[in-house]
């Protein structure tokens, strides 16, 4: 097998942190899938939560173990030594605690909604607007599902005006990659520019 | 019994067959802290015991991988996955390898290579 040493001396990649967040089915696996230079990865994370009422098992820790999904997919950019790392995972207020080791050093978020079920990303804009994360909101066109104004969805939202909401469709390479530009763009527009 | 019953007990909705913590001998902590992107690295030195989990691991990080990328490709929790690594890590059968990881959403310069970067993905 040919293992290398690993060189010292070579240059460290700038890893960057974006995250796709919304309710189960909404698309967020296509996403990453769509843009994501290696195959869709899904790997897992175990939850721990205290159970209620377990004090009768005496030596046993209180907890229940479970599991929650975790997409996630690499974009590369080797003429400026960037990998950015988009990550995946359901917003419910129950897996907040995992959004919180996610969201560290997460450069931004993009929400994805499907106006069918508007509200399963009231959550993660919540999430986002507490932590004071800087996200979009990207709806998701599925195939028949009634397409609503962009207007609509941030009244329905109560989304403040100057958070961006697109339109994609995560199955299509091109339109979400279209969907992380619109967020480097609405990060951009908040820096100074150098040139004042 | 019939091979029948025993179909009963092994399908995929029975769930995994091995707890995730039998991997790890009961251990849920790794010894080194790790995260999501930390870049782990097989320096090409074999450790003298090794479970086939750990085997699998070295085999997929001949270049630099993120702990993620190797949880999903081990099918293990990340949880899991970071104890794994750790072992391999004590043992110098791995490294981690430096990176940096660019979190300021003011970056202006970094934001600007992203967007040139996307315009020709």
């Amino acid at each position: 097998m040919a293992f290398n040493e690993p060189d010292p001396s070579a240059p460290s990649p700038t890893q960057v942190k974006i995250l796709i967040a919304g309710g189960f089915g909404v698309g967020k696996t296509t996403f990453v899938g769509a843009v994501s230079e290696i195959d869709p990865l899904s790997t897992e994370e175990l939850i721990t939560t205290a159970s209620a009422g377990s004090d009768h098992l005496a030596g046993i820790e209180g907890k229940t173990t479970t599991t929650v999904a975790l997409d996630f997919g690499r974009i590369t950019i080797e003429q400026h030594g960037i990998v950015l790392y988009l990550f995946g995972t359901p917003g419910q207020q129950r897996f907040w605690f995992m959004w919180d080791e996610l969201s560290a050093g997460a450069l931004g978020a993009i929400v994805l909604a499907d106006t069918r079920r508007l509200e399963d990303c009231f959550d993660a804009v919540d999430f986002f607007e507490n932590r004071g994360t800087r996200f979009l909101v990207a709806v998701n066109e599925f195939d028949g599902a009634f397409r609503y104004d962009p207007d609509e969805v941030r009244a329905a939202l109560g989304l403040d005006p100057r958070v961006p909401i697109v339109l994609c469709d995560a199955r299509d390479g091109g339109s979400a990659t279209a969907v992380l530009r619109a967020l480097i763009r609405h990060l951009l527009v908040a820096v100074p520019s150098a040139s004042v | 019994m019939t091979a029948g019953d025993e179909e009963v007990w092994v399908d995929a909705a029975a769930g995994p067959l091995v707890r995730p913590y039998t991997v790890t001998a009961g251990r849920t902590r790794p010894t080194v802290r790790l995260d999501l992107l930390s870049l782990v690295v097989a320096t090409g030195r074999r450790p003298r015991e090794m479970a086939p989990e750990h085997a699998e691991a070295l085999a997929c990080c001949r270049a630099p991988t993120s702990v993620a990328e190797v949880a999903a490709h081990l099918r293990l929790p990340v949880t899991i996955t970071k104890v794994l690594l750790a072992d391999l890590l004590d043992c110098r059968a791995m490294t981690t390898q430096a990176r940096h990881t660019a979190a300021d959403p003011t970056d202006r310069a970094l934001l600007e290579k992203l967007l040139d970067g996307l315009q020709r993905a």
